[in-house]
């Protein structure tokens, strides 16, 4: 790998992706840099979720460039390899291991070997087992720890799936509408989470919810058609005209 | 490591089953080979080989469950790794005929020598020896799987277009094998056997000892797959077949996963097929036919699949109905399947107190069979039509007393129950028409998949651990509002003071 082009975490620029002729992804470029915590907004068809594909290794772009780190090229990976690079994405629908007890699911995301032969004869050691709790601390599901993942509410499966992106122990959290579905105690409780989870890592959120986005008071990324519209604080891009325009206003 | 390995597949539940197992691994043959023929207790020799073939298609069912079970991928093509099992097995049982062949050939096959064939092909060299065509048995349907599942699994091929291209793959190994050229015997197969290892393949002790062999090679099929699906492997598997995006994006390299587990079962499938072919005594292209392999996933729907036990259970419970209804082979024995069904009708449809009954009432029947032929031996040398009356109702009337009894004591299941075990009896005594329902097995089958996937989504094993793990929480939930509301009381008169 070549020395680091650029001090930003992740850094994507010129990317282009089109699906039979439609651009989901024009020419995007944005950076996001170590330790920040990002919000990105748009509406509906504007390219978050291919954005979060291109990232995680899911879409390869037909144009551009997406830099993870400074050194890695994410156009040339795959999914498995990303992960382990330390990039963790949350869907926008809660996807969690419904057959498996929450712990269960957090054991299974611990960072640890991936390989199958270590799986086959894999023991929990002390250390993880801690780990695990305090996971289940910080996402508040100790009291529901055997439970089968299936059965949480809605909001639970949401923070299940938070936790296991932090029992990852990623670098970059790529967090895809969060709060969808949630009320506005469990809302305010996730950007809580966020908050906390952004001392010691990057995150980008996809929102809709711009009382969220308010809530979690970081630098907003509008996008619109596959490419950045406006950036800045939440009173900026709301003051601005376009943005008003394709999404704000009315 | 390796033993924890193990140690961690055994629960209640399995050890029950492991149990169970080596009984019938020795039950079986004891009746057959220790028990004198004219005992009715007595179990021919044929039965020993039919029950044989039972326990295989249970192995290649729990190769299945595996894979469909526990990682979602549904093979319609497992019946091909099967047959490649049974035919590595049957080159080496041709290759044993000798100079015992029709054509007295030492080294050419009958087959081989009627089609002018001038030497043995390169690749049936070494199957003389057994050790050769054991690991053959392993390694061919392995690297089939192995290389078929490489290309599957890395070009991300999933749900029904897996299932069909695992189709295409056993039909075309079936449309190979029937030909000629292809140096298997084509439409016939490979058969007349003779000798396994220096033993008469017909021989009573071979084909019980064949048997016990079946059956310890499921018990060490399940006690693989238990410990498998035990380990963190198995819930990597159970990830991947939940929500296989997100096992992918946590790290976890799914084609590899797949892979080993495909391979593993295809494996498995191997042993099973040549464990069959023995105690068939023939292995031919018909068992390539895909509609083997969608049998076999439904005695695994049947059973429950993701329980391992179900789809052994499944596999011997439709296989049996098939012999019943198609061949009437078993028609003396099928109080057995019969009872087993009631059992399990009983415990689905009223849970566990018309078990009970119907366990009582079985007893009370089988009681009656053993006793009717003394009693009516008693009636012929007292030349007493009375006691001969007696004897041909007897379990009717103990049926009868014990649903009276039962009643006035108002245990609603036991009456139930003994109606089942009176039922069973007539049944039983009544001279029973073999039905010829062979032609419509294939409606049957059709029906009982539509059947169970409507009805009993989970299978038979699958709906009884629904069922007691529901009561668990029930019995858990009605702990904690006791002790809630102990709680309450203690509480109340604190709050008082």
């Amino acid at each position: 790998m070549d020395a680091k082009t650029t001090t930003a975490l992740l850094y994507l620029d010129g990317i282009t992706v089109s699906f039979d002729g439609f651009k989901a992804l024009n020419n995007l470029s944005f950076m996001i840099e170590p330790g920040e915590m990002r919000a990105i907004i748009g509406p509906n068809g504007a390219g978050k979720t291919t954005m979060m594909d291109v990232v995680t290794g899911k879409t390869r772009p037909d144009d551009g460039d997406a830099m993870f780190d400074g050194t890695y090229d994410l156009t040339s990976l795959d999914e498995t390899e990303i992960a382990e690079l330390g990039i963790g994405r949350k869907f926008q629908k809660p996807t969690v291991f419904e057959s498996h007890t929450v712990e269960d699911n957090l054991r299974l995301a611990l960072k640890a070997d991936r390989r199958a032969r270590a799986a086959v004869l894999w023991r929990e050691s002390a250390e993880e087992r801690s780990r695990v709790n305090g996971i289940l601390e910080t996402i508040r599901l100790p009291a529901v720890r055997e439970r089968l993942a299936g059965s949480l509410s809605h909001g639970q499966k949401q923070w299940l799936e938070i936790g296991m992106l932090l029992a990852q122990e990623p670098k970059l959290l790529l967090v895809d509408e969060p709060v969808a579905g949630m009320t506005d105690a469990e809302t305010r409780q996730t950007a809580e989470l966020l908050k906390e989870i952004n001392r010691d890592k990057t995150v980008v959120v996809v929102e809709h919810d711009m009382t969220f986005v308010r809530d979690l008071g970081v630098r907003v990324t509008v996008l619109h058609e596959g490419s950045v519209l406006a950036e800045g604080s939440i009173d900026q891009v709301s003051a601005n005209e376009r943005v008003i325009e394709v999404y704000l206003g009315r | 490591m390796m033993t924890a390995f193990v140690a961690r597949s055994f629960d209640r539940g399995a050890t029950a089953f492991l149990i169970a197992l080596a009984v019938i691994a020795v039950l079986v043959p004891a009746l057959n080979l220790l028990v004198p023929p004219a005992s009715p207790l007595h179990l021919p020799t044929y039965l020993v080989a039919l029950f044989g073939k039972y326990i295989c298609y249970a192995v290649l069912a729990l190769s299945i469950d595996l894979i469909w079970g526990y990682c979602g991928i549904l093979s319609l093509g497992h019946g091909a790794f099967f047959a490649l099992g049974g035919y590595a097995m049957g080159m080496y049982l041709m290759r044993q005929i000798g100079t015992r062949g029709v054509y007295a050939n030492p080294i050419l096959p009958d087959f081989m020598v009627f089609l002018n064939w001038p030497e043995l092909p390169v690749y049936w060299y070494g199957f003389q020896h057994f050790a050769y065509a054991g690991l053959m048995v392993v390694l061919v349907p392995g690297a089939l799987a192995f290389v078929f599942g490489w290309f599957a699994f890395r070009s991300r091929v999933t749900g029904v277009y897996l299932s069909i291209i695992t189709q295409a793959l056993t039909f075309a190994l079936k449309l190979g094998f029937f030909r000629n050229n292809f140096g298997f015997g084509g439409n016939n197969g490979l058969t007349d056997f003779k000798d396994i290892l220096g033993f008469n393949v017909q021989a009573e002790g071979t084909r019980n000892a064949l048997f016990a062999i079946s059956v310890v090679a499921l018990m060490l099929g399940f006690i693989l797959c238990r410990a498998i699906v035990a380990s963190k492997f198995g819930k990597v598997l159970i990830a991947i077949r939940d929500a296989e995006a997100r096992a992918r994006f946590l790290g976890y390299r799914v084609e590899s996963y797949k892979l080993f587990v495909f391979t593993l079962s295809a494996c498995m499938a191997g042993i099973a097929g040549a464990l069959y072919v023995p105690q068939v005594g023939i292995i031919n292209p018909s068992e390539f036919e895909p509609g083997n392999s969608i049998e076999a996933v439904i005695w695994v729907a049947v059973g429950g699949r993701g329980t391992l036990t179900g789809a052994v259970i499944g596999a011997i419970l439709v296989n049996y109905a098939k012999t019943f209804f198609t061949s009437g082979t078993v028609v003396a024995y099928w109080i057995f399947g019969l009872a087993t069904l009631i059992a399990f009708a009983g415990v689905l449809l009223y849970r566990r107190s018309i078990l009970l009954g119907a366990a009582i009432g079985l007893a009370v029947a089988v009681a009656g069979w053993l006793l009717a032929g003394p009693l009516s031996h008693v009636a012929a040398t007292l030349d007493s039509p009375g006691i001969a009356q007696l004897a041909a109702n007897w379990p009717f009337l103990a049926a009868g007393a014990f649903a009276v009894a039962a009643l006035a004591t108002s245990w609603q299941p036991l009456p139930l129950g003994a109606i089942f075990g009176a039922l069973l009896f007539a049944f039983f005594i009544t001279p029973f028409e073999v039905l010829a329902l062979a032609p419509y097995w294939l409606f049957a089958l059709g029906g009982l998949f539509v059947a169970v996937t409507l009805l009993l989504p989970r299978g038979i094993v699958g709906t009884l651990r629904y069922w007691t793990a529901g009561r668990r929480d029930r019995t858990m939930s009605l702990a904690a509002a006791s002790a809630a509301a102990e709680d309450g009381v203690t509480a109340a008169p604190r709050a008082a003071e």
